[in-house]
């Protein structure tokens, strides 16, 4: 099976500061990934890589097996990569529908087109059996934050897209909040898209995942199956970078 | 498929709340408890200033002075409206009054010494007004320079411009009559009228058409009831305008007669017009907010940040030309302190008093209106009252303030509310 998504030997320097060491990752179709991590080995900047946010400084990414570039957050979109950033970019003095379609309004003539906006972003906010918010016309900075990622959720959905990378979406969710959220991410994954959960929660990731890619220090460690791992594996893969015969050895990919 | 559990947690479900006015208002005033307290400060200001003034000095309620309102706080309207833009950015523009100054000498020097028709030199003034709003806007985003202080620099070299315009300090007189009639010449009654109704049946068709295009989609639309009491607020208010305006208000009736609405009037609800629909119905006004609200949100959803703070510093100058076209009629004449002293202050004011945040992301085309009305209101009223300067500057200073200070408070009250 080709992975949907395959970034190869991804280098990434902020300065003098070498963030991503020849990472490997892919994605497959209907199935979530989980890309694990301790806090600071570069999760969220491979992620932002893959969506346009920072450029590459070394690396290849194919999509669907054919290399693409992807210099801008547009090239990603159009490619059907969305992502749901952990810093949520939602814009709080908007509504939920004008977040929703920010950057591609549709537009009738010179204006926007409100009427077939709104009903589009109804329309997929029910199928991702999202029971609605009180009204979709309401201001994003009054959403609780489990609602806020929903919202956050439905929007890269709404794009047709193929690969819907999440960078720690229950990071700041209460339980019940939590569940809600994987629940929403296996249904996705369900509907054949790839894609990516990035989080701290062993339990989550576990819940939900198929495979799991665990980085550390800018080092893809490992990519294996879930049902092949254990809990105590990918801590160890997270905290050392190795367990057993899975991982690097010396410090760099085998 | 796995499938849905009910989460007790978090219930984010409520029925559809059935629009009518009643649930309009409530859904208003959770609105106002929340912090958005939109113009509501604004218009209870305009209340009880006029209250006040009324009672202290009768002649405030006369049908001259109500004109006067108009045409006293024009310039100031307009340049708040450009104001708003730049505002809701988050930015800042305290260059706007000598911009205003500037475009305004363009235009007398123009008038005067070249003998240009008017409409090439209001062209030239806006013109002038727009290649001010590229630099500045230029400086900001391209180089980064804080809005603050690049207009503050330009707040000082405008003034010195103005005074190169006027040749060190002469005053120069504008004496073409189509400029000179736009701040101090009416319209003719019956055209007050037409323009009244023109401007009521649009707004009514408007609303009608939107609410019946939602409700054959299914989606949620305003009450009839709704509408009739929007457009029956405006109807009154604005025929009461027209009326008051269409009085005889000169002194001496017999030799000259002096009606009808000022020209300035529909000067500033075209421009309230067009702004609004850019701000609201574009995706460019859409893109504006958004910057305003989440600059890296709108980054990341591929809108071109940059261009669009330049383009609010062009809307911005451009606007103040207008503002100073129209001070120029007024006192038909440019001098160096045209666009001085308390202008800037008194636009930014009118802005912020209207409900426009200073922090960026909120505001409204009409809060430069309604807070423009504020500002005229207060010195018209002062000036009756006999207060010189000192009295009106305090006071405008301290309104300032206090519209700065319910910003603030706002918005830390949504910040509470919206976190939960
Ligand atoms: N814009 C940036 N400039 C400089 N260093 C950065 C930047 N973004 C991230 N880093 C650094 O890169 C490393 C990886 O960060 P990040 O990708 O956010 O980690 P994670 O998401 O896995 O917690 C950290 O050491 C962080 O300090
Ligand atoms: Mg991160």
């Amino acid at each position: 099976m080709t992975p949907l998504l395959e970034v190869r030997g991804i280098d990434k320097s902020f300065g003098p500061v070498k963030v991503l060491h020849n990472v490997e990752f892919s994605a497959y179709a209907g199935e979530v990934t989980a890309l694990v991590g301790d806090n600071g080995a570069g999760k969220s900047t491979l992620v932002k890589c893959i969506g346009g946010i920072y450029p590459i400084d070394g690396g290849e990414i194919f999509f669907d097996g054919k290399p693409v570039q992807i210099h801008t957050p547009r090239d990603a979109g159009e490619l059907g990569i969305e992502i749901v950033y952990q810093d949520l970019a939602l814009c709080d003095n908007l509504d939920i529908v004008q977040n929703m379609f920010l950057g591609r309004e549709r537009k009738s003539g010179l204006l926007l087109d409100e009427d077939s906006m709104e009903e589009l972003a109804e329309k997929t906010l029910s199928s991702l059996s999202v029971r609605t918010v009180k009204s979709i016309r309401q201001q994003v900075s009054s959403l609780s934050g489990g609602q806020r990622q929903t919202v956050a959720i439905a929007k890269a959905v709404l794009w047709n897209s193929k690969v819907v990378i999440l960078d720690e979406p229950t990071a700041a969710l209460g339980v019940a909040q939590t569940a809600q959220v994987l629940e929403l991410v296996r249904r996705l994954a369900d509907t054949g898209l790839a894609v990516v959960l990035i989080s701290h929660n062993m339990n989550d990731v576990f819940a939900v995942s198929d495979r799991i890619a665990a980085l550390y220090l800018g080092r893809m460690a490992a990519q294996v199956k879930t049902s092949d791992l254990t809990h105590a594996q990918v801590v160890e893969l997270i905290t050392a970078g190795r367990s057993g015969e899975l991982g690097l050895k010396n410090g760099v990919t085998p | 498929m796995s499938k849905v559990k009910e989460l007790p947690g978090e219930a984010i479900v409520a029925a559809t709340q059935a629009p009518s006015i009643g649930n309009s208002f409530r859904a208003y005033v959770q609105r106002v408890r929340g912090g958005d307290m939109g113009s509501l400060p604004a218009v209870l200001g305009l209340v009880v200033l006029c209250a006040v003034f009324a009672i202290a000095r009768p002649s405030f309620v006369t049908a001259i002075n109500f004109a006067n309102l108009f045409t006293q706080g024009a310039a100031i309207t307009l340049i708040a409206m450009g104001l708003v833009f730049v505002l809701l950015l988050g930015e800042i523009d305290l260059s706007a009054g000598y911009a205003s100054g500037v475009c305004a000498a363009v235009l007398a020097v123009t008038l005067a010494s070249l003998g240009l028709p008017w409409y090439v030199c209001a062209l030239a003034a806006i013109l002038t007004g727009v290649v001010i709003g590229v630099v500045l806007g230029a400086l900001v985003a391209k180089v980064g320079i804080p809005s603050f202080v690049v207009t503050l620099a330009a707040f000082l070299a405008f003034q010195g411009l103005v005074l190169v315009l006027v040749k060190e300090g002469t005053n120069i007189s504008v004496r073409d009559p189509v400029i000179v009639a736009i701040a101090n010449k009416n319209l003719e009654p019956w055209l007050g009228w037409a323009l009244y109704a023109v401007c009521v049946g649009v707004f009514a068709a408007i609303q009608l058409v939107r609410a019946t295009r939602r409700a054959k989609r299914g989606l949620t639309a305003d009450p009839l009831s709704l509408i009739a009491f929007r457009v029956g607020t405006l109807a009154v208010l604005a025929g009461v305008a027209v009326f008051v305006l269409n009085l005889e208000r000169s002194r001496n009736p017999a030799l000259v007669s002096l009606t009808g609405v000022p020209i300035v009037v529909p000067v500033i609800l075209v421009l309230l017009v067009v702004w609004t629909v850019i701000l609201r119905r574009t995706s460019f006004g859409r893109h504006l907010y958004a910057v305003g609200g989440n600059t890296e949100a709108a980054r990341r959803a591929g809108i071109p940040v940059d261009r669009l703070k330049i383009s609010a510093f062009v809307i911005c100058s451009a606007m103040a030309a207008v503002g100073g076209i129209v001070a120029a009629s007024r006192a038909s004449s440019v001098d160096p302190n045209t666009g001085g002293s308390s202008v800037l202050l008194y636009a930014v004011g009118a802005a912020v008093i209207g409900g426009t945040s200073l922090f960026g992301g909120k505001g409204r085309v009409l809060d430069a209106v309604l807070g423009g009305a504020v500002v005229a209101v207060i010195e018209n009223g002062m000036g009756l009252m006999g207060y010189g300067a000192s009295v009106k500057y305090l006071v405008t200073g301290c309104v300032l303030l206090l519209a700065a200070g319910v910003d603030a408070l706002a918005r830390r009250r949504a910040a509470a509310a919206g976190l939960r």
